[in-house]
């Protein structure tokens, strides 16, 4: 995302007729963005206004009664057990969505484009892609229940079939504790694995060739030409990937939601959830609130992170060079 | 990963890569080991498409038949109560027609604010354009669980609760956060030779706009409406708040509703499931080119 090419051209180009005038030419592009200006602030910055401030009060939402309570919201999350497992899972939703689909994404892009592809030719190459990137055209509700019902313990397909090879006692895939966390993760990782493998095998497009023959020649195996050519090649692609994917993890809902919605006993819960249930189910709206701010709070700070990391990491190359 | 052990390991004898090293394109086309990867990566596509091949062999079973012959039998006969249950249950015709109404409305709606607002960043080089960008890409992060309780209310305060109206104006906002900053960067590289051209004929800004850019960056905006249509069509987390009546509900949200309700057996849920990504996966396939490509521009951009 920030190897955004800001529009800002080295040479300010000038247009002889209005160079002229006293006014600067862009105050005449103004009413272009009247439409679009309105449009945000009624639909992104003034709800997010008020959502901070709902967050200062205690509020059943509806007609009841607003009551200033200052930061006690914010302070209530501080000791609330439910809020830090949520952030805590929210970890889990990033290993899930972002590090296993980047890392498994690289080396299936990898041998698809660099090894397949060569070997039996691109139709092959793009034929598996197309099977990755299919859960990814879903939607996200629908890809869960359909899941939903294949991990139900009881009648779901996992289960009865490995209850038909012997096993008698399968695990309650969604339903127990211990197992419910790791079980939305695998379905996460299934969802998302398409992403990173079509971005990378547009990115090793633009890879010239002639660096992996001349790394062949000098007899670097493919793990080698891996590592030394793929990798930092394609690192602007990781850095988008890396950064919309973590964006996404820690605003994960539907799948929560239609897979468990946050249980067995808070197991699953996720920061998003756990709003949406204060809002809409525990009718704590002033704390619903809050707990969306915070996720807010944590996204960008996330989001700067990876942004200077990945403007560090740019400054590094050219300074190499 | 299967690969890793099956692909041309690092140390090889010096002997092979000296042989290796003499001919290359020979070399790529022998071998047992390429046969090996590609069975891996065969297996793993297998074990991607396994949840639809689950469910199309239990779409068309009947109950009693799932139970006796268990999910990976094959259909004896071809049994479509299911599929016609969910249709009627949820009313589908009525589902499909409301989402392909927002996120056509959507698309179109989202599409043109991206273009507006990047003509004036892009080509206009309005200033501050930079801070735009930058609030357009936080908007774009921020979580929709940090503005739903606010747009619930006013959407009340103004009429439009489960309003389809409420959920299109929300996302023709959110997508064309997106869009703008996509698009500004497009425009910014716009020849200024065709638009001073057009100045010096006596073109007003209103006629560049829809003469000269509106045609050289269709391309971007049909990706663009791709783009708006499917990620509108797959949202949940507004629809689920905003629309909250079975007539104004889309698919998702309505096959999402009938979890845990007592007719939705396992064939139904099979029935419902496929039913309800038919669309998607038509849509898929009719774009499917035009969506590699966007795929692409989104990620260099």
């Amino acid at each position: 995302m920030s190897t955004v090419q800001t529009p800002t051209p080295p040479v300010e180009r000038a247009l002889p007729a209005r160079s002229r005038r006293s006014r600067p030419r862009w105050v005449a592009y103004l009413p272009y963005l009247i439409p679009g200006a309105l449009a945000f602030t009624v639909v992104i910055l003034i709800p997010f206004g008020m959502n901070v401030y709902y967050s200062l009060f205690k509020w059943k939402g509806g007609l009841a009664p607003m009551k200033f309570v200052g930061l006690e919201n914010y302070a209530a999350l501080m000791g609330d057990e439910q809020f830090w497992t949520s952030f805590r899972n929210s970890i889990a939703m990033i290993l899930a969505m972002v590090v296993v689909p980047t890392l498994i994404g690289l080396v299936l892009a990898a041998v698809l484009f660099d090894y397949l592809g060569r070997r039996f030719g691109g139709g092959v190459a793009a034929f598996l892609r197309a099977t990755y990137y299919l859960p990814q055209i879903l939607p996200v509700a629908v890809a869960g229940v359909l899941w939903n019902w294949i991990l139900n313990s009881q009648t779901g397909a996992l289960n009865v079939v490995l209850r038909s090879i012997g096993i008698d006692d399968p695990p309650n895939w969604l339903g127990s504790t211990s197992s419910a966390l790791p079980t939305v993760m695998a379905v996460l990782v299934w969802v998302q694995i398409g992403y990173p493998v079509v971005i990378f095998m547009s990115a090793l497009q633009r890879v010239d060739p002639e660096l992996y023959e001349a790394a062949e020649l000098d007899g670097a195996g493919w793990w080698r030409r891996f590592g030394a050519i793929t990798m930092p090649q394609i690192r602007p692609e990781t850095f988008v990937v890396v950064l919309t994917c973590t964006v996404a993890a820690l605003k994960v809902f539907g799948p929560i939601y239609v897979l468990t919605r946050g249980g067995p006993e808070s197991s699953t819960l996720v920061p998003s959830y756990y709003s949406y249930l204060n809002f809409f189910d525990k009718s704590k709206v002033g704390y619903g609130a809050a707990v969306a701010t915070v996720l807010t709070l944590v996204i960008v700070v996330v989001a700067l992170v990876i942004l200077t990391l990945q403007a560090r990491a740019e400054r590094r190359e050219e300074g190499g060079r | 990963m299967a690969t890793d052990t099956l692909t041309p390991s690092v140390d090889e004898s010096p002997a092979g890569q000296v042989l290796r090293a003499t001919r290359p394109d020979q070399r790529h086309r022998r071998g047992v080991a390429r046969w090996f990867v590609l069975a891996a990566a065969g297996l793993f596509a297998l074990l991607m498409l396994a949840p639809f091949v689950i469910m199309l062999l239990n779409a068309f079973k009947s109950p009693a038949e799932y139970s006796q012959d268990g999910p990976l039998s094959w259909p004896t006969h071809l049994y479509l109560d299911g599929v016609v249950a969910f249709w009627e249950r949820v009313d589908f015709p009525q589902k499909l027609l409301n989402s392909i109404w927002i996120s056509t409305a959507v698309a179109i709606g989202g599409t043109l604010l991206s273009l507006l607002n990047a003509y004036a960043i892009g080509v206009g080089r309005v200033k501050g354009r930079l801070w735009i960008i930058m609030l357009f890409l936080l908007a774009n992060m921020l979580p929709q669980e940090a503005l739903v309780y606010p747009l619930f209310t006013m959407a009340q305060q103004v009429g439009l609760s489960n309003s389809q109206w409420s959920v299109i104006i929300i996302f023709t906002v959110i997508q064309s956060a997106f869009g703008t900053y996509l698009l500004s960067s497009v425009l910014g590289t716009f020849p200024p030779a065709l638009l001073e051209a057009a100045a010096l004929d006596g073109a007003s800004r209103w006629q560049i706009l829809w003469k000269i850019v509106f045609p050289v960056v269709r391309p971007t905006l049909s990706v663009l409406m791709i783009f708006f249509f499917i990620w509108t069509w797959n949202e949940f987390f507004i629809p689920l708040v905003m629309l909250t009546t079975n007539d104004t509900q889309t698919i998702p949200i309505a096959l999402a509703s009938l979890q845990g309700d007592r007719m939705m057996d396992a064939t139904t849920t099979n029935a419902g499931a496929l039913v309800s990504l038919v669309p998607a996966v038509i849509f898929f396939l009719i774009f499917q080119r035009t969506l590699t490509r966007g795929v692409t521009a989104g990620a260099v951009k």
